[in-house]
């Protein structure tokens, strides 16, 4: 006598949602076309170059600092993000005031604006015969023209990518577990600290991821208010752009090959730690 | 702890949710609050919580008064209807709050806060899911997760509001024995807002029966089912027929009709007649009786329920019958009111 059993995986698992092969299908080829083909593209040209050259592109002095200072001022605007786009998100979500549509349809503004846009209209304010910049020149403090600025134009444009992910999941929790932290004898603050934004941990995380993503990617409004000087304020896409005017292919692609690694190595964990925490708490974004 | 509710009135947005409330609860007892939706039950056990300032009136825990205090200060428990745990903490966690965010001076050792914790998981029954997140655990177990995590302040007053309304019968009825036990063994007073009758019946030593923002009745189950004493608690409490009747020389009509209730010291004049489809006898129909045909019967568990056109301008009436009594339709049937009550429009 045979046993039969089941296999141990399923392709395909019984479902009464139909469409699965199609939906599957167009989901693989759509991701192929755009995604994939052109990173492999990225890939191939990068593996031509063969491990050697690779490396000693990669590892250029200026490359490094370029990388250093996309990364870095990428992860510092993200956290500030995280800060303001939170307190925002709150005063959107809980209070009631005169021109709350406005300001809730302005932070969609830099979305939709032209990035370039923003970076001039940043540089006019913050560089030293600026509206602001000037007020501050005196007290010996620099923001245009410095890795500063460039924090200032990523804030700018990821600050959107915080906001609209916390709102939902913000105006989702429920008046009453605030109300059972009151009655268990939470005050205030322990009821925020301890209840509140832990509870939005998840939504937060996304948030910092995405606007951390763009932030990295960002180029039309750095270039404009970061002075773009090599060592100091130069982005690794404007490196790029600069080898690729150049000529110097290979050098571009290993800067880009390079981005592309630790960007997807950091979504990758962040992404990891987000289907941790929804499988423990049930829930996140 | 008792606690004393005097003449409360809430307004909420000139709208009365509550109208000159007043309730004595005494230390120890677990009291339900019944009504219907909107009757201002929860409303009234959110002004004990102090999760709602009253408009006027006072509340007093002990001899103190409770009405100026935060709801942090009236150190009370609360129970969610949607249990309202904290879903990012263990359970563990969930139940140890209260206390692990007491002020320094107040606060027990840590192992002291775990042990006590893990005590109260005990009583609940849920020992050995301490290290679960709410999202893993079923309505009803959530719902014990809320109640250890209220008694965990050790409170003054256990305040429940519809603990069991959002889970399934099978599960209400169980929590329904089991909460009377940890009472019974904790020895809290509690309070708690029901709609559902059962639950107040079975479960509570007093029940308050309130409608539209005033208390309608307070007393023993008994007593509330025994002797309602208003056409609204009759008709909200149990099953109950309602006739037109007639009061004339101490006997009760129907129309021409004698329907065989002696009503000795009653007013003459119109009247409105309460009983019970259980409260009846069957006659023969020869003497004074209330007779109809049968439209429809219906077997209920133990009881046949017998539904009878008794014409004239009264409605239908419901009465119960033994399930071996076998009636056909339109089948004549001739019954009197054992227990009732007259009341003037």
């Amino acid at each position: 006598m045979t046993a039969r059993t089941a296999p141990l995986w399923q392709f395909r698992q019984p479902s009464v949602i139909p469409g699965f092969g199609l939906a599957l299908g167009v989901t693989l080829s759509w991701l192929i076309l755009i995604i994939l083909i052109p990173l492999s593209g990225l890939a191939w040209r990068s593996s031509a170059l063969g491990w050697g050259t690779f490396w000693t592109l990669a590892t250029d002095q200026r490359t490094i600092n370029a990388l250093r200072i996309s990364f870095g001022t990428a992860f510092v605007a993200a956290l500030i993000n995280v800060v303001f786009g939170v307190i925002l998100a709150w005063v959107l979500v809980r209070y009631r005031f005169p021109g709350k549509r406005v300001i809730d349809a302005m932070v969609d503004l830099p979305f939709a604006l032209p990035t370039a846009v923003a970076g001039i209209a940043l540089t006019t304010l913050y560089a030293p015969n600026g509206w602001i910049g000037s007020l501050l020149t005196p007290l010996g403090i620099k923001i245009a023209f410095t890795p500063i600025g460039i924090v200032f134009a990523l804030v700018f444009v990821g600050l959107p990518f915080v906001v609209r992910t916390v709102q939902p999941i913000m105006e989702e929790i429920d008046k009453e577990v605030e109300e059972a932290a009151a009655t268990l004898g939470a005050n205030r603050f322990q009821t925020i600290s301890r209840v509140l934004l832990p509870g939005l941990a998840p939504a937060v995380l996304t948030g910092f991821a995405l606007a951390f993503a763009r932030g990295v990617g960002e180029y039309g409004s750095v270039i404009f208010i970061a002075g773009n000087l090599p060592y100091v304020s130069e982005i690794a896409p404007l490196l790029i752009v600069i080898r690729l005017e150049e000529f110097n292919y290979p050098a571009a692609t290993a800067i880009a090959a390079v981005m592309l690694i630790i960007s997807f190595a950091m979504l990758l964990i962040i992404n990891m730690i987000q289907a941790w925490s929804r499988k423990r708490y049930g829930y996140g974004a | 702890m008792e606690v004393r509710v005097q003449n409360i009135r809430k307004e909420f947005s000139r709208f009365p949710a509550l109208n000159d409330v007043s309730l004595d609860i005494r230390s120890g007892e677990l009291i339900a609050l019944l009504g219907p939706s909107g009757s201002g039950k929860t409303t009234l056990l959110r002004l004990i919580a102090g999760l709602e300032s009253p408009t006027e009136g006072t509340v007093y825990f002990g001899n103190e008064d409770a009405s100026r205090k935060t709801v942090q200060q009236r150190n009370i428990g609360f129970v969610f209807q949607h249990y309202a745990l904290f879903r990012h903490m263990t359970v563990l966690d969930n139940v140890s709050f209260g206390l692990t965010i007491r002020p320094a001076g107040r606060r027990p050792s840590k192992d002291e806060i775990r042990k006590r914790a893990l005590e109260l998981l005990d009583l609940v029954q849920l020992s050995g899911l301490e290290k679960r997140y709410p999202a893993q655990l079923s309505g009803g177990q959530r719902q014990r997760v809320a109640l250890a995590r209220a008694m965990a302040v050790e409170p003054n007053v256990l305040l429940l509001d519809e603990p069991f309304g959002a889970l399934d019968a099978q599960v209400r009825k169980e929590l329904r024995r089991w909460l009377r036990e940890i009472h019974d063994r904790t020895g809290h007073t509690t309070v708690f807002v029901t709609h559902d009758q059962d639950e107040a019946l079975e479960l509570a030593d007093r029940v308050v029966v309130m409608s539209k923002g005033k208390i309608e009745q307070i007393g023993t189950p008994d007593e509330i089912y025994d002797t309602p004493n208003s056409p609204f608690v009759f008709g909200f409490i149990g099953e109950s027929n309602i006739l037109r009747v007639r009061v004339e020389n101490g006997q009760l009509w129907i129309k021409e009709h004698s329907i065989g209730v002696s009503a000795l010291g009653e007013a003459d004049g119109p009247a409105q007649l309460y009983f019970r489809p259980h409260d009846i006898e069957l006659l023969d129909g020869n003497g004074g009786c209330i007779a109809g045909l049968v439209a429809m019967t219906r077997r209920v568990a133990g009881t046949r329920h017998v539904e009878l056109d008794i014409g004239a301008a009264n409605s239908k009436v419901e009465i119960e019958l033994p399930p071996e009594k076998v009636t056909s339709d339109h089948s004549r049937i001739a019954f009197r009111p054992t227990r009732w009550k007259l009341f003037r429009d």
